[in-house]
Parts: structure tokens; C-alpha cells; sequence
């Protein structure tokens, strides 16, 4: 049992703490991309420091002669913590049945977590030592051009050259927000929504991707990319004082590729 | 296929409750096949039957195991029972009550939306892979 999160301490009622957890994860499922995209390991439990690489690394200066000194290469996990604060008088309106409380900020930071999932997964986080899938890829990036109906083409090449790197789909395409509007607001002649001809190309899902820059065409037949999640989404407790609540969401993760060329980057 | 693993309408439940409850009936049926093999086993004769029946039990106890891994991984009380009572030596039902009762004055507040310190924290969100938008 984990009990860094502290929430026994918190003047929140276990009615009002079932609305906010509710509350966020129906704000983060929305807005976790890369976890509709990746294969996901854990979790894993707070406690989790690394991931084993199965690699290792020479040491130089071993205890004494006539042995060979090696290190295990580790990737810690990295941890992301959103704060944000309630009001208590809103959290007590909870309690008497309030459907429109304001739980504002805590959707903000339900929002800006995933993002920063999303970016370090989709793009990388270099100060963590999480290389990123379009970091990684082999491929050079395709220009999406500006103009939704010239979606179809860039989609398209980038599958076809998944394809003859012998990167088998099915694939998936990632959208960046204004990419992402862009595709749903745009019909075909005969009014065939652009979304659902690209969904026919890529085989698989189209993903709103907040955080991603342009767009991304990967194969999600999965052993490709692994988010290793050591504590998964949580909502913990920090202080509080006659005013509000000031809570936040942790995750703990890394993030490794496997098969840099089983994506390609599309460029806004 | 139906859907009848599900008690609730699928459309009102979010898509880790899902995942647990497919999950949930695949263990079922793992479970099953294990008892209908014991049986087979029990009455067959043909020595090259029961050699492939063998096999085949082994790769359900595989599956078994691998369901109740998952699950075990999101359900931390659960886990925590499990602890306290698997690949143990000794009294099943006495491990059982122990396990339970350690697990007890955490899970009365475990449960998810409590706000206690037993409650694992994790809102259960785990993977998406597959999920559109």
C-alpha cells in the first residue's frame, strides 16, 4: 500500500475525493495520448526506481587484478507532478450535492500532465534521458503542408514507408491540436469526413494528441515502444489551510524505444 | 460473442473497468478449462491423448496465471490478500483470515475515492493502447 499521497489528511470526505478522482481521470483519458499508442508496463508501485536496460557499461577501475568490472545500465524513472488548488467551501458544496462545482483547476492540471506524457513519449525529455519517439526515428520527417485535404498524401507515403522498412501495421496516426482540427472539420468532395479516409489508411486509431508538434504515423502492433509506469496516475495531498486545498497528480514512468524505425514524424 | 461480461452498461463504464472485467472472464475461463482437462484427464486411456491434453493444461495454467497477474497489479487490496496467502506453507483458511484482516482496517478506506492512506492512490488508468481520440 502506498501512502506517500497522503490524502487521509486532506478535509476532503471520501464522497468529494470519489468526484475529484472521477473528475481526473475522465480529464486525463481524454487527454493521454501516447498511452493510446505505446505498450504500457506497470504499474509498477511508487516504489519503482529504474528500468533495467539488459545492458551494461565497463567500470573502470575494478576492486583488484584479475577481474573484469561491469555496471548494470539503469534508466531511472522519472517522476511528473501537477499541482493545483480547490476551495474548500467548493469541495463542501460537493458534499451537499453541487453538480457545478468548480474543479477548474484541477482539470487544468489533469491536462497539463498528460501533456507533459504526451511530449516526453511523442518528442522526448532530454533532461530525464527519455529519447523520444520522433527523436529516435530513423526516418526523415514529411511535410503536412498547411492545408487538411493535403493530409491524405504525407499519411499515406509515411505508411508506405513503414511498410518497406518491414514495420508491419497496424498503424496509427497522432495529431497534433491543430492538426487535429484541422482533419475533423475537413470533408472530402462527396462529403466524406477526411477523418475516416485516413483512418482507412492507417488501419488503426487517430489519436488528439495535445502536446504533439505536427503529427505522427506509427505502428502500434505493439514490442515497439514501452511506457514503463512505476506509480500510475494519482491524486495526492500537499496542505491546506482555512481557504483551500492545494492537491496535485503524480505519476512516476520511463519511456524506452525499441524499433526507432517503427515511426515517422510528420512536421506542421 | 456476447458481451456478458459486463454486470453494468459498457457504455457507462470507463474503459480500465473494462479492461478488468474482460480480464476477470478470461480468468474464469481459464480456470474452467483447467478443471474440464483434470477431468479429461481422469478418463482417458489413450496414452498420446492425455499427452496432448497435458500440454494443452499446461498452457492454461499459463493463461491462469497470467490473468490474475494483471489483475493483481491494478488491484493493490486484492494484491495484498494475495500476499498473504499464496505459495505459502501452512494453514490455507488461517493465511486467508490474517491476509484479510491485515488488508481490512486499509481496505474499509481502499477502496477507490476513499480518502485514506490505504487507498492505493492510482486511478486505475493504466494502458489505452487501442482507445481512438
Amino acid at each position: 500500500m502506498s501512502g506517500h499521497l497522503l490524502r487521509a489528511h486532506a478535509p476532503i470526505s471520501d464522497a468529494a475525493w470519489a468526484m475529484l478522482d472521477s473528475e481526473a481521470q475522465e480529464r486525463l483519458v481524454a487527454a493521454l495520448a501516447a498511452r493510446k499508442l505505446v505498450d504500457f508496463s506497470g504499474p509498477h508501485g511508487w516504489e519503482q526506481s529504474a528500468t533495467g536496460l539488459g545492458r551494461v557499461a565497463p567500470i573502470a577501475a575494478p576492486p583488484c587484478e584479475g577481474v573484469v568490472a561491469r555496471q548494470r545500465v539503469v534508466l531511472p524513472l522519472a517522476e511528473l507532478r501537477a499541482g493545483f488548488e480547490l476551495s474548500l467551501a467548493e469541495l463542501q458544496d460537493l458534499d451537499r450535492g453541487a453538480v457545478d462545482a468548480d474543479l477548474g483547476p484541477l482539470d487544468a492540471a489533469a491536462h497539463q500532465i498528460a501533456i507533459a506524457e504526451n511530449i516526453a513519449v511523442l518528442h522526448g525529455w532530454e533532461a530525464a534521458g527519455i529519447t523520444g519517439i520522433t527523436e529516435a526515428s530513423t526516418h526523415d520527417p514529411l511535410p503536412l503542408g498547411d492545408v487538411a485535404e493535403g493530409y491524405r498524401r504525407p499519411v499515406a507515403t509515411a505508411v508506405e514507408r513503414l511498410l518497406s522498412s518491414g514495420i508491419s501495421g497496424p498503424y496509427a496516426l497522432a495529431l497534433g491540436r491543430e492538426q487535429y482540427r484541422r482533419v475533423v472539420e475537413t470533408g472530402e468532395h462527396g462529403g466524406y469526413p477526411l477523418l475516416d479516409h485516413l483512418k482507412k489508411i492507417v488501419e488503426g486509431p487517430i489519436v488528439w494528441a495535445p502536446g504533439v508538434d505536427g503529427a505522427v504515423v506509427l505502428s502500434v502492433r505493439g514490442g515497439d515502444f514501452l511506457l514503463d509506469c512505476g506509480q500510475d496516475l494519482s491524486v495526492g495531498y500537499e496542505s491546506h489551510d482555512g481557504e483551500g486545498v492545494r492537491l496535485y497528480i503524480e505519476e512516476s514512468f520511463s519511456f524506452r524505444v525499441a524499433t526507432p524505425e517503427a515511426a515517422i514524424a510528420l512536421t506542421a | 460473442m456476447g458481451f456478458d461480461q459486463y454486470h453494468e452498461p459498457p457504455n457507462e463504464l470507463p474503459a480500465a473497468t473494462r479492461t478488468f472485467a474482460r480480464l476477470c472472464a478470461s480468468l474464469t475461463e481459464e480456470a474452467e478449462a483447467i478443471g474440464w482437462y483434470e477431468q479429461r484427464l481422469a478418463v482417458e486411456t489413450d496414452s498420446e491423448a492425455t499427452a496432448v491434453m497435458r500440454d494443452a493444461l499446461g498452457e492454461e495454467y499459463k493463461h491462469f496465471s497470467m490473468d490474475l497477474e494483471f489483475l493483481l497489479r491494478r488491484t493493490p487490496q486484492w494484491r495484498e490478500i494475495a500476499q498473504g496467502v499464496l505459495f505459502k506453507a501452512g494453514d490455507i483458511v488461517e493465511h486467508g483470515e490474517e491476509a484479510e484482516a491485515e488488508a481490512g482496517d486499509e481496505g474499509d478506506r481502499a477502496r477507490p475515492g476513499g480518502g485514506g492512506d490505504g487507498f492505493s492512490g492510482s486511478l486505475g488508468i493504466g494502458s489505452l493502447k487501442g482507445a481512438s481520440l
